[in-house]
C-alpha cells in the first residue's frame, strides 16, 4: 500500500487515508487560450514510466491538498512538499537525482 | 495449416498426436514490412488478421515484447457486451459482439463464445433511469437489450439478493447475447490465422525507438535491430504513452493499475454474466467453475500491475451484500493489468501528427470485449485511411471538444 507523509500535518498516512488529485503542476489556461494550450491544460497529461509529480489530499486527515514525487515502476516516494508551488523545490529534485540520475518530466529535469 | 477438426483429433489419436503443427511460426525478423503492427494483444493481432483478410496486405510483422496474448488480453475478466449509449461506441462494440458470434468458425479455433447473458444492475434509482435510457439507446442502434425489473432479475440470477439494505436491486439491462469468450484463445486463434497468411509474429522483441524522417515513419529500431516499414500502427494499451513518446507526440492518455481476482472453484450456481456499477464489482462463473471477480481501478497511475489491496476489500465487501453466498469462498488469486484510459473514457483509433503512423489505444478498463470490432476498424483505417467505426475516435477530438462521453454513459466497470 502505498503511503505519503503529508508535509502539512506531518502524518504519515496510507492511500486509504488520502485521495489523489492527479498530475501536478499543470498550468492553467483561461479565456483567450488557443485550443491547443486549452487542450494540453484540459486532457494531455504526462504519463511516465519512472518519475512522476502528483497533487493529493489528506481527505480523511488535515483536509489539506500537497505535492508528491513518486515512481510509477516501483511505487517508491521520493517526497512530499507543499502546494503552494509552481515547481518542485530544489531538496525534492535533489532527492530523486540521487536515486534516478538524468530524470526529466514535463519541463523539470 | 492444418485446420482443426473432429476427424483431425481422430487421425492424431491414431498416430499418437505426432502429427500436430505449430499454431505459429517463430521467424526471424525481415529488413521491411509493408506494415509493423507494434503489441501482440488481441486488439494487434485482429488487426494484423483484418488487414490480411479485408485489404489482402499479408507483409506484416506483429512486434511484442513479451509473448503474444501475455498482457491484459491474459489479464481481463473476459465479459464481451455492446449495450453502450453513445451511438459510436455502440457501433464498434456490436460490430466487435457479433464478430465473436461466428469467431469460432472464422478463425478454425475454438474461442468458446459464450452467449450466457450480461446483467447490469441498477442499485439506485439514478441507475434505473440511465439503464432505461440506455435501452431505449440500443433500440434505436439495433443492439438487442432490454430494462428489466427486480422479479425478472432474481428468475435470471437466483443467488442474488435483491432486497439488501443498502445496494437493492431495482432492475437491470440484460443484453441475452453478451457473454464470455476465452480470452487467450481469441489471441492464439488470430495469431494463428496472421501466420497461416505468411504474416511475421515477432516475440521477445521489443521496440526501443520510432525512426522518422520528414514527418513520416520509415521502421522502428528494436530489440532484434532496425525493421522498416511504410505503415506503423501501434496498440500497446497501457505503455501507450511509452510508445508515444518514442514516436514524439504526446496523448490524453494516464495509465493506471486495474485488479481482477478469482475463488475457489465450485459447482455451476451462475449462468450468466453480472455487472454492479454502484459497487464497482462485477461477477461471472467459469467454465472450470471459478467465481472471477473484476474491480475497480487505482486511483493514481502507475505500472506494477498489481494494483492497491484496499479495491479488493472495497468490490468483494460491497458484493457479499448481493450474492451473500460468496461470503464463504476462498479466493485463489488476483492479478493486476494496466490500463489506458482517456479523458471520456472512450478509445483513441486514429492518425497520429505522423502521417503513416496510426495508434490504438486508450480502451481503458473494457478492451477485450471490443477486439475484434477494433480489429476490423482499425486495419480499415490503417490500409484507406478512413473507416466509419473509426471516424468519431479521432485523436482530434479533445481538442475540438467532440467526446464519446461514455464515462457519465458507463459508470466505472466499462
Amino acid at each position: 500500500m502505498l503511503v505519503l507523509t503529508c508535509p502539512c500535518c506531518g502524518v504519515e498516512a496510507d492511500e486509504t487515508e488520502l485521495a489523489a488529485g492527479g498530475q501536478a503542476h499543470i498550468k492553467r489556461e483561461t479565456v483567450g487560450a488557443s485550443d491547443d494550450a486549452f487542450e494540453e491544460y484540459m486532457f494531455m497529461r504526462e504519463n511516465p514510466k519512472g518519475v512522476h509529480f502528483e497533487r493529493w489530499r489528506h481527505a480523511n486527515g488535515c483536509g489539506k491538498w500537497f505535492h508528491a514525487a513518486r515512481c510509477t515502476m516501483t511505487l517508491e516516494v521520493f517526497g512530499t512538499y507543499t502546494a503552494q508551488t509552481y515547481e518542485p523545490p530544489a531538496d525534492i529534485r535533489a532527492a530523486i537525482t540521487a536515486k534516478r540520475p538524468g530524470w526529466s518530466w514535463g519541463r523539470f529535469s | 495449416m492444418k485446420r482443426y477438426s473432429a476427424f483431425a483429433i481422430a487421425r492424431e489419436a491414431a498416430r499418437y498426436h505426432q502429427g500436430w503443427e505449430r499454431a505459429w511460426s517463430a521467424p526471424e525478423p525481415k529488413a521491411r514490412y509493408d506494415a509493423i503492427i507494434v503489441g501482440a494483444g488481441g486488439h494487434g493481432l485482429a488487426t494484423a488478421y483484418y488487414l490480411g483478410k479485408n485489404f489482402g496486405i499479408t507483409n506484416v510483422a506483429v512486434i511484442e515484447k513479451g509473448w503474444l496474448g501475455g498482457g491484459n488480453t491474459g489479464r481481463n475478466t473476459t465479459i464481451i457486451r455492446s449495450n453502450y449509449l453513445q451511438d459510436p461506441s455502440a457501433a464498434i462494440y456490436e460490430k466487435a459482439r457479433s464478430l465473436y458470434e461466428t469467431m469460432s468458425q472464422d478463425l478454425n479455433y475454438n474461442v468458446m463464445f459464450s452467449p450466457r447473458g450480461v446483467l447490469m444492475l441498477a442499485q439506485t434509482h439514478h441507475e434505473v433511469r440511465g439503464y432505461q435510457r440506455t435501452a431505449y439507446a440500443n433500440a434505436l442502434q439495433g443492439v438487442k437489450t432490454e430494462f428489466i425489473g427486480p422479479e425478472k432479475v432474481k428468475e435470471i440470477c437466483p443467488i442474488m439478493n435483491i432486497e439488501g439494505p443498502r445496494y437493492p436491486v431495482m432492475g437491470g439491462l440484460w443484453q441475452a447475447r453478451g457473454g464470455t469468450a476465452r480470452h487467450d484463445a481469441v489471441a492464439w486463434g488470430y495469431a494463428r490465422a496472421c501466420s497461416d497468411m505468411g504474416m511475421h509474429i515477432l516475440q521477445k522483441t521489443e521496440v526501443t525507438g520510432v525512426l522518422r524522417e520528414n514527418g513520416k515513419v520509415t521502421g522502428v529500431e528494436t530489440s532484434r535491430g532496425a525493421i522498416g516499414c511504410d505503415k506503423l500502427g501501434i496498440v500497446v494499451a497501457g505503455h501507450s504513452g511509452h510508445l508515444a513518446e518514442m514516436a514524439g507526440f504526446r496523448l490524453p492518455i494516464e495509465s493506471v493499475a486495474l485488479q481482477a481476482l478469482v475463488s475457489e472453484p465450485i459447482k455451476p450456481c451462475m449462468d450468466i454474466v453480472v455487472m454492479a456499477n454502484t459497487v464497482h464489482g462485477y461477477l461471472s462463473q467459469s467454465d472450470k467453475g471459478e467465481m472471477v471477480i473484476g474491480g475497480g481501478t487505482d486511483s493514481y497511475n502507475n505500472y506494477t500491475q498489481r494494483g492497491s489491496f484496499h479495491h479488493i476489500e472495497e468490490t468483494v465487501r460491497a458484493l457479499i451484500e448481493t450474492f451473500p453466498m460468496i461470503s464463504r469462498l476462498k479466493m485463489l488469486r488476483q492479478w493486476g493489468g494496466i490500463v489506458d484510459v482517456t479523458g471520456d473514457r472512450s478509445p483513441i483509433l486514429s492518425q497520429t501528427p505522423l502521417e503513416n503512423c496510426f495508434i490504438n489505444c486508450g480502451w481503458g478498463t473494457g478492451g477485450f470485449k471490443a477486439i475484434p470490432g477494433s480489429g476490423w476498424g482499425f486495419a480499415e483505417l490503417m490500409a484507406k485511411g478512413y473507416s466509419p467505426l473509426t471516424a468519431e475516435f479521432g485523436l482530434d477530438r479533445f481538442k475540438e471538444g467532440r467526446f464519446i462521453d461514455e464515462s457519465v454513459a458507463a459508470g466505472v466497470a466499462h
